[in-house]
């Protein structure tokens, strides 16, 4: 552990900037701060913190300057290495026949390896990096890796940061992706803003990370340092607002499949979408088919698409999930539970977005322990809901 | 010559019945044999048999005037034919006829409604066996009338 | 994941709306090895692409069929097809028919309407091994007799001394010598031995949820009963969300389950 200056911060951007990469990072645009391309530290929300609520969020003024004073935004960091849209090939009509062809140019593309510019994620929260490794196990851990994820991902750097005070809507911990920086990182800072003081407890994670700092001035920290890191988190831990009892929740939701409780929101839920856009794990697409005038020539892209939407599950004339209750139920059985037999965990970091932006301020940790109540009447609860290690 | 009541006892439809029912229901059985495309019998007719079939294949049909005549069922060795004769007003709602060398065993329905009224013992094990046969047409008609085969768009 | 481009062959109208198209790789030669029950996703330019399930024989491997019924803008397009067009394929996905756990057993196929189609690669590779295997039977079920799909073939099947082949529509012009009655009806009576028989049932979701409950009752054995399932696909491969039944991806922990393994799921409404 190492110990930056914050009048030094924008050296260390610099070092990044040297090595060619393009840097994401928390911006104030408007009334949120989003995820976008910082060319400086100035770019990054010095002085801003949220309030967030089910169904608010607003920007305010912190008492201090922390550049990090603040939680997660709408956006998430999945849309750069899983774009809304992405070209997946053209197709061009050569006599009776058609030519398919890789795409070349253009911005979310299968671009041609040398032509990519790595990317840098400045100031991921915790939450945000499990999504990462999650998101790691969908597109490539699989028989079909996404050929766009994996050589971004490859490629990109990750400068971590420790929540320094819970969100509104967090509750990483009970997930367990929070608030300090699981694996996965190049760099992690901590952010300590104390009187005069204000510098960044900076930990290497990996050899990339490391060389970054060569040059950089920092110096060396103690085992006081390690303390205060200890101790923020342990106070961000204990403020955090909700919680999620995981334990057995494969099996409890199981048991809750017709449980009323779904009626309950299926009233208050609008099938608006904005979970899983918001979501930081969500990965569902839809392929689209785009053609010129002439039909000449042809596109297929993938796009965002949702599971709360009227079509997404269409076959032979009709949909399997008509109801808003059933796709309800299907977005958060699937984040809760099926994840885990899918790919090996939860699919849900406790970021809190999903409770900010909801319309109707619905909170999946609420509605998990509603139908935790209901289901601890169930006479099959206690054999099959035992405590085990992982949810 | 075939023992009848050997038949009638040891088939799987009349299982169950004790000898002296056996010995009754035999009393109002007879063999019988249909050629290819012998109607047995038309809609509307009175009804005053049902028929066990031992081999062949008889179609249930439905006549149609611009249609012609529509197969809805056809039943085969084994298979129960015709419970009308049991339920007023005792005529038949379907032509039936035999698409190949059919023999049966028809029993008697005049004799049998008869024989139900004054022993309600019988009528009782009969309609019971009749209620399993209609509730599986019914349950096979149900699915059919799905559609499932059809296209949707 | 680029579609490889294939030529059609042959276009045959089996039914007023079915057809089957062969195909031929475009460039080079190109085997296509694939398991009975797998499926492709074909792609027609500037249209769309549809999971479609191969129909064709896994020991000619070259030549890719499909057969398909013109339901929507894809499937429509490819019914206006021509000998010469070319169409995409990605593939194959999917899971297959258990054909090797059957040796030894009875094995007893119920197609219901186009579900036969998915089930005929299955019994190519049943008879190219048959002494391996006990009884086959063949219980197909179809709307009428003009809907009958592969007809020359399965009089040819019929004709055979080794295997079973019963027919039924759901009704029939006067005329019709076969059976009239639900395909589900045909299990009571079929010619195999529950306790040692293998059962692969393809059709709409409603028969097969009969076609078990039928099987069950002769006393298959539920994990010897495999069905094969669909839902909305969009990539075939696992990442698109779309075919989710319950914690499975229809593309790729299926399209074939064996039944033990999805009978909790099955009963769910709006799944």
């Amino acid at each position: 552990m190492v110990i930056l200056e914050r009048s030094h911060l924008q050296q260390f951007l610099s070092a990044i900037q040297k090595r060619s990469y393009r840097i994401i990072g928390p911006t104030q645009r408007g009334t949120a701060i989003v995820l976008d391309e910082i060319s400086s530290a100035d770019d990054l929300p010095a002085g801003w913190g949220d309030e967030q609520r089910p169904a608010s969020y607003r920007l305010r003024r912190n008492d201090d300057k922390r550049l990090f004073g603040h939680a997660a935004g709408p956006e998430s960091w999945k849309k750069f290495l899983f774009p809304p849209s992405l070209d997946l090939f053209s197709g061009k009509r050569a006599g009776k026949s058609f030519e398919v062809i890789s795409p070349q140019n253009g911005r979310n593309t299968g671009a041609a390896d040398e032509k990519i510019v790595p990317l840098a994620f400045f100031g991921m929260r915790a939450c945000d990096l499990q999504a990462l490794r999650i998101h790691d196990a969908v597109f490539m851990n699989c028989a079909y890796p996404d050929p766009y994820y994996r050589s971004r991902r490859e490629r990109l750097l990750i400068v971590a940061v420790t929540c320094s005070s819970a969100g509104g809507t967090c509750f990483c911990d009970s997930m367990g992706s929070g608030p300090a920086a699981g694996e996965g990182y190049d760099l992690a800072l901590t952010e300590i803003l104390r009187g005069d003081e204000h510098y960044f407890l900076v930990e290497t994670g990996s050899p990339r990370g490391a060389e970054i700092l060569k040059g950089v001035p920092v110096k060396a920290a103690g085992k006081a340092e390690e303390e205060e890191k200890n101790r923020l988190v342990q106070g961000v831990r204990k403020s955090m607002g909700r919680s999620l009892d995981t334990r057995g929740l494969r099996e409890m939701l199981d048991l809750c499949f017709e449980d009323s409780q779904w009626d309950d929101v299926a009233k208050r839920c609008l099938a608006c979408a904005n979970c899983t856009m918001v979501c930081p794990t969500c990965f569902c697409s839809t392929v689209e088919d785009v053609t010129d005038l002439t039909g000449a020539q042809a596109e297929r892209v993938r796009k965002w698409d949702s599971c709360f939407t009227q079509e997404f599950t269409y076959i032979h004339g009709g949909s399997v999930r008509p109801s808003i209750r059933s796709r309800y139920r299907q977005w958060l059985t699937h984040k809760l539970a099926h994840w885990v037999d899918q790919f090996g965990t939860s699919g849900c970091v406790g970021c809190g977005r999903c409770i900010t932006w909801c319309p109707a301020g619905i909170d999946i940790t609420e509605e998990a322990g509603v139908l935790r109540r209901h289901a601890a009447l169930d006479p099959r609860y206690r054999k099959e809901t035992e405590p085990h290690g992982k949810p | 010559m075939e023992n009848l009541e050997g038949i009638i006892r040891d088939h799987q439809f009349l299982k169950g019945l004790d000898q002296n029912t056996i010995s009754l229901v035999a009393g109002c059985a007879a063999n019988v044999r249909f050629d290819p495309n012998q109607l047995l019998f038309r809609e509307g007719e009175e009804a005053n048999a049902f028929y066990i079939i031992r081999q062949g294949k008889i179609a249930v049909e439905v006549y149609g005037a611009e249609r012609g005549p529509i197969i809805i069922d056809t039943l085969g060795e084994g298979d129960i034919l015709g419970w009308s004769w049991l339920i007023p007003p005792f005529h038949w709602h379907f032509d039936a006829r035999a698409v190949d060398l059919t023999r049966a065993i028809a029993l008697d329905g005049r004799c049998l409604r008869t024989k139900c009224e004054s022993d309600h013992n019988l009528g009782y094990e009969l309609l019971k066996r009749f209620a399993q046969v209609m509730e599986d047409r019914l349950q096979a008609t149900r699915i059919r009338l799905l559609d499932l085969y059809a296209v949707k768009s | 994941m680029l579609p490889q481009i294939y030529q059609v062959q042959r276009v045959i109208r089996e039914t007023h709306d079915t057809f089957t198209l062969e195909l031929l790789p475009s460039t080079r030669s190109h085997h296509f090895p694939f398991a009975p029950g797998q499926f492709n996703m074909l792609y027609i330019f500037g249209v769309g692409e549809v999971p479609i399930s191969i129909s064709g024989d896994p020991s000619k491997s070259k030549l890719l069929v499909h057969t398909t019924r013109a339901v929507g803008s894809v499937t429509n397009a490819m019914y206006r097809l021509k000998k010469g067009d070319t169409i995409g394929i990605r593939g194959p996905y999917g899971s297959s028919w258990p054909i090797g756990k059957a040796i030894g057993n009875d094995v007893v196929l119920v197609a219901g309407g186009i579900g036969l189609a998915p089930l005929r690669p299955a019994v190519y590779q049943l008879l190219s091994r048959r002494e391996k295997f006990g009884k086959i039977v063949i219980l197909y079920g179809t709307r009428t007799p003009a809907d009958i799909l592969y007809r020359r073939e399965l009089e040819q099947w019929r004709s055979r001394f080794d295997l079973e082949v019963y027919i039924t529509v759901d009704r029939a012009m006067s005329g019709w010598r076969g059976s009239v009655g639900v395909v589900t009806m045909l299990i009571p009576k079929a010619p195999f031995d529950p306790s040692t028989a293998t059962a692969l049932v393809c059709g709409p979701e409603i028969m097969m949820r009969y076609a078990v409950t039928e099987l069950q009752k002769r006393g298959v054995k539920t994990g010897d009963i495999y069905v094969s399932l669909e839902r909305n696909m969009k990539c075939g491969i696992g990442l698109c969300g779309h075919c989710q039944y319950g914690p499975v991806f229809i593309c790729r922990d299926g399209a074939v389950f064996s039944y033990s393994d999805i009978k909790h799921l099955f009963p769910r409404r709006e799944l």
